[in-house]
């Protein structure tokens, strides 16, 4: 199977050199995309793979890229950012890219910078991930060392300096508009769209924000073709994505699969299935943010759509799983407390709404629910629900509180009805 | 202009605006948290919720926020749906969370917004059970309180503060519900606007300091419609008075000049109307010492005493109301009243008000002064002698920013878009002043200089737009280019704004101004929009006062001193501290010549002290009078408190002399409006304002006190248990009283704003009400605002011809730096506002150090032509060459531009101070 993001890896996970990089046939999507491609034929390559955003919204790149005022009188300097804050608790995947391939994210952005004529461009790492900077860092030298970055890059017209950012540490970072609030030395709260950065981003300049795992996926887009890279989907979208399980399985980790991979077979052959006296209560398809689906839902395709459709998100792809010794209200309970802990404080629904719904749940988990409890927190999530408040964080919490309450009711019911955990008898 | 729907009713509305300030300006009620007429919309708060439907068909429809939704033609939306509502309830209910509930021991509690818009949104059970967080309060000075618990996130302090005001030790710290609104540590807060934070936040963290000393509640407050007398712009105010105590002092919206902002001067400045040392009741010397008497006593007195002597001379007060300066001229004759002001000040005056006479040339209101994108400060620090106004420039220098949003299509209520579409792009302001200003930071070029190198710089620049104005000689290369720059600026902009005042004391410089005014309106195209200038005064009723004595050719307080050297002669003095004026030497002898001293004045001074007959006036609370600002704009002054019996009016006073001196005209307010009216021919429009068959004065009979006004009748029922027959007010169209007929709160038409003594409308108890009186949220007040401009007579007086700069001078030239807290009479008798005064001392550039052997921190005596003073000296590079710049509170030490010498008596021995140190610019 082709792997465009994992094929190049070493086996002891040590970041590829440049020249190991270029021997496994790194650089080769930006030669050909700079020497044979004018940017609009660039774009017009990622709009034909069909290569969709892997930072949880699954918005096509091409699309959002083509918002961005290109050509002659638009707007100078122009800027691309890497989002690699990665905070979303279970998703580790851009992590493994960025420590062990960093030249791949390096290219992957080169080309966008040559598409989208952005003269300078920054990674925004989380702070955490002090491996990853370490390696970029090497990783950058080295390639403005070898002219593939910095001034006319691989000989060709175009210009672009990168600058790695490492983040002071919150969540919200990773919204692309406070992250870019923060970029600029501003308060992380996220900003009004419209306008979109694309129009009005880093320091009111246009701005394209993509998914440090998007970003890697275009050496290989431009190196083999959009028709190939589409092939490797094996439902509607295109591609393969990095999809991860974590809960009690067997074997946990990371793996590159294609787009439309069964959730089953990630789970069974990949994970392994559950660990020995473990059972499947449910899952988080996409990382802590999204709702939970039950067993039945293992024959779905890993397909943005076929996901959404089931009434979740594929997200970062990363499994969580939860199994029937674990009490699900503790589990929501714990998630509910990062994102309230992560409330940029902007809006009510999820600066006060969120704190209050950990509060219900802690009771709740205690033993000290009250029946009228349950009502409160379906009206707080959908205080907090898609629309209401002034970004995505919110509705991402309500989701497995949500779907939680929706699937795992008895089990609330439970603790209200005894006055304590039933998994902890 | 855009149709929608809103529960099935159909509006028009303006285009551009967004749902909430339609809504709004439809009379709606629709609550919000972090909207603010002036500050737009960020959606933070999720308040403004409503319900907008696809098409008729849609029965579910979609929630959206009012203050972020552009009106668009064919919306269907539901206020009343009950998914908006129960939204909107359920945002109150988690504001609520942590909010301490202590509405009783609350100050904003009766004019809280958060109080409100619970109540509007049917918010009433609590749900949550867990614990509060709680905060650690910090001192922020002597004008506003903290209270963090209360805080419900809105983020307008940080909004109004940071980026409207500029100020920077305001933070939104930590995040969460745990973000924290303060300083990095306890302080004064440092902007001059701080106290807006009162206003603006709609909660109690900020709540007015000097208030909570004696506090009361709004709805116990007595209210009038009245006007700021710290400063020469005029804004709009209501001040609230319980107990025949002045509690405090709330903006009172006025379209063209305040908006919703004061500056703290304005706002914390009141307190020499409850000054412990203001004549209570007429004083008579007697062996020495002054006697206090009753009324009319004291009137005996002034009849007495005006038949002791032949001839009077009047000396009135750009402080007084254009009533007690007329009554005054009126009595002693045209020929014998002066205003009270040196032959210099007056010039400066009648030069100020020729710049309000150049034809082509618009004055701009503050309003306007927002909108202008070049802008020329010549030798005024307005950041100090006019705040407000400063204000407004900071909102035009952010103009630019606005243009690079509207290019991008963001419409200007989108406050946080515009804001990183703006980034920090900012229209040119330049600044011309001796020394550094807190405006610097935002200026595109500073130049300093003494007076008489700016007023070389200013006429250069008229130089350079027009030729025929002819040029200064000697000014430096780099001076040269700056002008041309400066010129350059001016020319291309859309709307240029030059600023002038009288504080650099130079006569040249006010000339310039209005000559780069001229070359301007030369070098434009005429269809260009005409270039604004606008003078800022010294007092708030300068103009009034130089427009009543501009044609006198004597004037001057000289004239006045000169006069009583010859023969016997009394005086009146008018609400005027002759010490101020003139250096003390001369006015001791002037008025140990006097044979007659009466002084008629609200505050304890000197010139009070040395007189024979002290009639107490009215503070600005108690009055009723006209002044005229800065732009030539009357406005009337009403009465908070009833009269106190032994309190008038300057000119009530002057009125109530009988025999050959009675006087006519003054019978009543109304009476001396008209007698106004005919005193010059330019206060002709003043009439506009008497009562009328269409106006009569008592008709609308609007309450001074809020509805729900407590204990009236038992106000004084430690004094007397007998109930006071409640005070009537014949004068005005206001009442002494919470009742008013017909209760005009609830007539959208009956267009009283411009009187309103207070703002409240039924459900909103905050001064947000004011929408109501609108017919647009950022509209001015429907019927009219408070005052109206006057017609001046257009003149030009062709080209100035420059005055070379004297370098053979010898000696400092003496410049009084304006202060916003500690640099005006009447304010620095309020305790808050002399508490933020810097540590008066005199600040000279380095260079100028040695030659008078002189250095940092010594004390040294400074000494002028007619008078020295003591000061303690800082050496301060940002002070131009060859200045002597003296604290606001330095007496004079001559007349006219003075020069001054310094000696040094040795370092300083003072150690500790109150005052802060000096952190101009
Ligand atoms: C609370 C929150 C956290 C997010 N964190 C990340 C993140 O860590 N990394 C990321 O790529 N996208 C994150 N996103 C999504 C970004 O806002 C944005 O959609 C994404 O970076 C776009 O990249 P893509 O188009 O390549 O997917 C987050 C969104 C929200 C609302
Ligand atoms: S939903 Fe609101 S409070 Fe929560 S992170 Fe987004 S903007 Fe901040
Ligand atoms: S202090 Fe007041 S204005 Fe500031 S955020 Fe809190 S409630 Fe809003
Ligand atoms: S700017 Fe002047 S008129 Fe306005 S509040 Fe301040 S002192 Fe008063
Ligand atoms: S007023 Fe609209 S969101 Fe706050």
């Amino acid at each position: 199977m082709d792997k465009p993001l994992t094929g190049a890896l070493r086996d002891d996970r040590r970041p590829l050199t440049l020249a190991e990089y270029r021997s496994a046939g790194g650089y080769r999507g930006l030669q050909q995309a700079i020497k044979n491609l004018d940017p609009e034929g660039v774009l017009q390559q990622v709009k034909d793979a069909n290569l969709r955003g892997r930072g949880g919204a699954g918005f096509p790149t091409g699309i959002k890229w083509s918002f961005m005022p290109r050509g002659v009188g638009a707007p100078k300097p122009r800027y691309l950012i890497c989002n690699a804050d990665e905070m979303e608790p279970g998703t580790f995947k851009d992590r493994l890219l960025m420590e062990a391939n960093p030249h791949l994210l390096i290219e992957g952005m080169a080309i966008a910078g040559y598409a989208l004529g952005a003269s300078i461009a920054f990674i925004f790492l989380r702070g955490e991930y002090t491996r990853a900077a370490a390696h970029l860092q090497r990783a950058l030298q080295e390639a403005y060392d070898e002219g593939c970055l910095g001034s006319n890059i691989l000989g060709g017209p175009f210009s672009m300096e990168l600058y790695l950012h490492t983040s002071a540490g919150r969540y919200i970072c990773g919204e692309e508009t406070a992250l870019i609030n923060a970029l600029e030395g501003r308060r992380a709260n996220p900003r009004t769209k419209p306008p979109f950065p694309q129009v009005s981003g880093l320091f009111g300049q246009p701005t394209v924000v993509n998914n440090c795992e998007t970003l890697c996926n275009l050496p290989a887009i431009l190196a083999e073709g959009a028709a190939w890279y589409r092939a490797l989907g094996r439902h509607e979208d295109a591609g393969t994505k990095l999809f991860a399980v974590t809960g009690n399985v067997r074997t946990p980790g990371l793996w590159e699969l294609p787009m439309g991979t069964p959730i089953a077979e990630i789970f069974e052959q990949c994970a392994g299935g559950m660990a020995e006296g473990y059972r499947l209560r449910g899952f988080q398809p996409g990382g802590a943010s999204t709702d939970f689906l039950l067993p039945q839902s293992l024959e779905l395709a890993m397909d943005y759509d076929v996901i959404g459709k089931a009434g979740s998100r594929l997200g970062t792809g990363s499994l969580i799983l939860l199994d029937d010794r674990t009490c699900p209200v503790a589990m929501v309970q714990n998630l509910t407390h990062f994102f309230a802990q992560e409330s940029c404080g902007w809006c009510t629904p999820c600066r006060d709404g969120l704190p209050w719904a950990e509060q219900l749940l802690t009771e709740i988990d205690a033993g000290r629910g009250r029946p009228e409890d349950l009502d409160t927190l379906l009206d707080l999530c959908d205080q907090a629900g898609p629309g209401n408040t002034f970004c995505a964080l919110a509705p991402g919490a309500a989701a497995p509180i949500q779907s939680a309450l929706r699937l795992f009711r008895e089990d609330f019911d439970a603790h209200i009805a005894r006055g304590s955990c039933p998994y902890h008898d | 202009m855009p149709r929608i729907r809103i529960d099935g009713q159909a509006y028009e509305v303006k285009e551009g605006l967004n749902l909430l300030q339609a809504c709004l300006g439809l009379g709606l009620n629709l609550p919000y948290f972090c909207w603010h007429p002036a500050l737009g919309s960020v959606g933070a708060c999720r308040q403004c919720a409503l319900l907008q439907y696809r098409d008729e068909e849609d029965r579910q429809g979609r929630l959206v926020m009012g203050c972020m939704t552009a009106v668009a033609d064919g919306q269907i939306l539901s206020l009343k749906a009950d998914k908006a509502r129960h939204f909107r309830a359920g945002v109150i209910e988690a504001l609520m969370t942590n909010h301490p509930h202590d509405c009783p021991v609350c100050e904003e509690g009766g004019e809280c917004h958060l109080q409100d818009m619970t109540v509007m949104s049917g918010h009433h059970h609590r749900r949550y059970r867990g614990r509060k967080r709680t905060f650690v309060n910090q001192d922020l000075g002597p004008f506003i309180n903290h209270e963090m618990n209360r805080c419900i996130t809105c983020y307008r302090c940080l909004r109004f503060y940071r980026d409207y005001a500029g100020g920077e030790d305001l933070h939104a710290l930590a995040s969460r519900n745990h973000t924290y609104f303060g300083r990095a540590s306890d302080g004064p807060l440092e902007s001059e606007f701080a106290g807006n934070l009162v206003e603006v936040c709609p909660t109690g963290v900020f709540t007015d300091k000097p208030l909570s000393q004696s506090y009361t509640r709004k709805w116990d407050l007595q209210h009038a419609p009245s006007i700021c007398v710290h400063c020469s712009l005029g804004c709009n105010i209501s001040p609230g008075e319980r107990y025949g105590r002045l509690k405090r002092v709330q903006n009172r919206y006025h379209h063209g000049i305040n908006g919703y902002f004061l500056c703290d001067r304005g706002r914390f400045g009141f307190g020499h109307v409850n000054h412990p040392e203001r004549p209570q009741q007429p004083l008579v010397r007697e062996n020495g010492r002054l006697r206090p008497v009753a009324a009319s006593e004291g009137l005996a007195e002034l009849a007495r005493r005006l038949e002791t002597t032949e001839r009077w001379i009047g000396i009135g007060s750009p402080r007084a109301t254009l009533e007690s300066n007329l009554a005054l001229r009126e009595l002693v004759g045209a020929d014998h009243f002066f205003t009270g002001l040196g032959s210099h000040p007056n010039a400066l005056n009648r030069a100020l008000l020729e710049l309000l006479r150049l034809p082509g040339v618009n004055t701009p209101s503050l309003r306007e002064i927002e909108a202008c994108d070049a802008l020329l400060l010549l030798g005024e620090d307005i950041t100090q002698s006019a705040p407000r106004m400063a204000l407004s420039v900071r909102q035009a220098v952010r103009g630019a920013g606005r243009d690079r949003a509207a290019a991008l299509n963001i419409p200007p209520w989108q406050a946080q878009s515009v804001q990183i579409a703006g980034q920090n792009a900012r229209h040119p302001l330049f600044i011309s002043h001796v020394t550094a200003t807190r405006l610097d930071p935002i200026a595109e070029a500073t130049y300093r200089a003494s007076p008489q190198e700016q007023a070389a710089l200013a006429f250069a620049v008229a130089h350079c737009l027009c030729p025929e104005a002819p040029a200064p000689e000697g000014l430096d290369e780099q001076a040269q280019s700056l002008a041309e720059k400066i010129a350059e600026a001016l020319l291309h902009a859309k709307r240029p704004l030059i600023v002038t005042g009288p504080s650099s004391g130079a006569l040249p410089l006010v000339e310039a101004a209005g000559q780069v005014a001229r070359a301007l309106l030369n070098a434009r195209p005429a269809e260009a929009c005409p270039p604004a200038l606008i003078p800022v005064f010294a007092e708030c009723n300068s103009l009034g006062l130089t427009l009543l004595t501009q044609d006198a050719a004597e004037a001057d307080l000289e004239q006045a001193f000169a006069l009583s050297e010859h023969g016997p002669v009394g005086a009146i003095i008018l609400e005027n501290d002759l010490f101020r004026r003139a250096p003390g030497p001369l006015v001791q002898g002037f008025l140990e010549r006097l044979t007659q001293r009466i002084v008629i004045d609200s505050i304890p001074s000197p010139t009070l002290n040395a007189a024979d007959l002290v009639l107490p006036a009215t503070s600005f609370a108690e009055s009723q009078g006209t002044l005229i600002n800065n732009e030539g704009r009357a406005q009337p002054l009403f009465p908070v408190h009833a009269l106190h019996a032994e309190r008038r009016n300057s000119w009530q006073w002057l009125a109530a002399v009988a025999g050959h001196r009675a006087l006519k005209g003054f019978a009543s307010p109304a009476d001396a409006l008209a007698t106004c009216v005919t005193a010059a021919p330019e206060l002709a429009p003043l009439s506009q304002a008497l009562p009328s068959a269409a106006h009569p004065f008592t008709r609308l009979a609007v309450p001074r006190m809020p509805h729900r006004n407590s204990g009236r009748t038992a106000a004084g029922a430690n004094l007397d248990v007998r109930e006071d027959q409640q005070p009537q007010d014949h004068d005005s169209c206001l009442t002494f009283s919470m009742e008013g007929a017909p209760a005009p709160w609830l007539s959208r038409q009956s267009g009283i704003g411009a009187r309103l003594p207070f703002s409240w409308y039924p459900g909103w108890n905050s001064n947000q009400a004011v929408h109501k009186f609108k017919d647009a949220v950022d509209g001015p007040l429907r019927g009219g605002e408070s005052g109206m401009r006057l017609d001046l007579v257009c003149r030009d007086n062709g080209w100035h011809r420059p005055l070379p700069v004297d370098t053979e001078a010898q000696g400092l030239l003496a410049v009084v730096q304006p202060a916003i807290f500690g640099g005006e009479e009447l304010s620095n008798l309020a305790a808050p506002v002399f508490q933020r005064a810097a540590l008066p001392c005199l600040r000279i550039h380095p260079d100028d150090a040695p030659a008078w052997s002189v250095a940092d921190g010594d004390r040294v005596l400074v000494r002028g032509a007619s008078a020295a003073t003591e000061l303690p000296l800082r050496v301060d590079p940002r002070v131009a060459r060859g200045i002597a710049l003296l604290p606001p509170t330095c007496p004079p030490l001559g007349t006219g531009p003075t020069r001054v010498s310094l000696r040094s008596l040795g370092s300083d021995p003072l150690i500790a101070t109150d005052h802060p140190e000096p952190t101009d610019g």
